[in-house]
């Protein structure tokens, strides 16, 4: 199918912090961008999914945060990144069921420790980089087919 | 096979967009953990869980689920009924558990072939 972006196109969303209620609001917009360029429906999927699990971890776990998007006629290119507690050990939140999510959180059935996982599996290219006390951020690149 | 071919044999209720009954559903995926959804679900799948708060309808827009199926006689909140109803999601109850909604629909779609 052919991708019909022929500039590149950018923007951000603010995300707050605890803010549940309008939880997958910046993942949603973005979603409706993508289809509205024709984007390719498994380009769509894998980025829904790679979004909305960062966009719902600065819920969770940080005070505020931002999701940039970048889309040029090669891929989608996300940044992530908040005003947070940070991860002290990246390896262990890396690991697929790792959770620290409080039981409130739980009990919404969010905290299976699959997020960071499911980012990585979902982008092309994968980077996270943490400072404790200050925040996350998350680098995704989700490349187009290639005609 | 509709959702609506199930109404009776899941006595289900339903509580947002009627006309979403109508929609042609592709599987069924049957989980309470929302990151299990977004990751496994498959769009056009009916998702039964017992989660009733908001955020199962962002979860099913961004799978593009065909609807919820709410188990065990739960009650949906107002608020999530009404975002459900503002993005199109529809959501049924059924006072069934969810072994017993999953079990019945599996049977229905085998059926069918
Ligand atoms: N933005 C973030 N800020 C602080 N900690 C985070 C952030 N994202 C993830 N973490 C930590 O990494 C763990 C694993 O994250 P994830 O794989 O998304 O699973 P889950 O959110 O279900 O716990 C979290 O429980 C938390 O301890
Ligand atoms: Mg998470």
């Amino acid at each position: 199918m052919p991708i019909n972006i022929d500039k590149e196109i950018e923007g951000s969303f603010q995300i707050i912090g605890g803010n549940f209620v309008n939880a997958g609001e910046a993942s949603t917009q973005l979603k409706l961008l993508l289809t509205k360029l024709g984007v390719d429906e498994d380009i769509i999927r894998r980025t829904a999914i790679a979004t909305f699990e960062a966009e719902m971890n600065v819920i969770i776990y940080a005070a505020a945060g931002r999701m940039h998007y970048h889309i040029t006629p090669r891929g989608i290119s996300i940044k992530v990144d908040d005003m947070g507690p940070g991860i002290e050990d990246i390896e262990l939140a890396m690991q697929e069921g790792y959770s620290t999510a409080p039981d409130w959180v739980r009990e919404m059935g969010w905290g299976a420790g699959m997020g960071l996982p499911n980012m990585k599996k979902n982008s092309d290219i994968f980077k996270i980089d943490s400072v404790v006390g200050e925040g996350t951020t998350i680098e995704m690149v989700i490349n187009f087919p290639q005609q | 096979m509709k959702l609506s071919d199930f109404a009776g044999e899941l006595s289900l209720e339903v509580k947002t967009c009627k006309e979403g009954l109508e929609r042609e559903i592709t599987g069924v995926y049957v989980s309470d953990l929302l990151s299990d959804v977004m990751a496994n679900s498959r769009a056009g799948d009916i998702w039964i869980t017992l989660q009733t708060h908001l955020n199962i309808v962002a979860v099913a827009g961004m799978k593009n689920l065909a609807g919820i199926i709410i188990v065990g006689g739960r009650k949906l909140p107002e608020d999530t009924r009404q975002k459900a109803e503002a993005e199109k999601i529809p959501i049924m109850t059924t006072p069934l558990p969810a072994f017993e909604a999953a079990g019945r629909m599996y049977r229905k779609l085998k059926e069918q072939g």
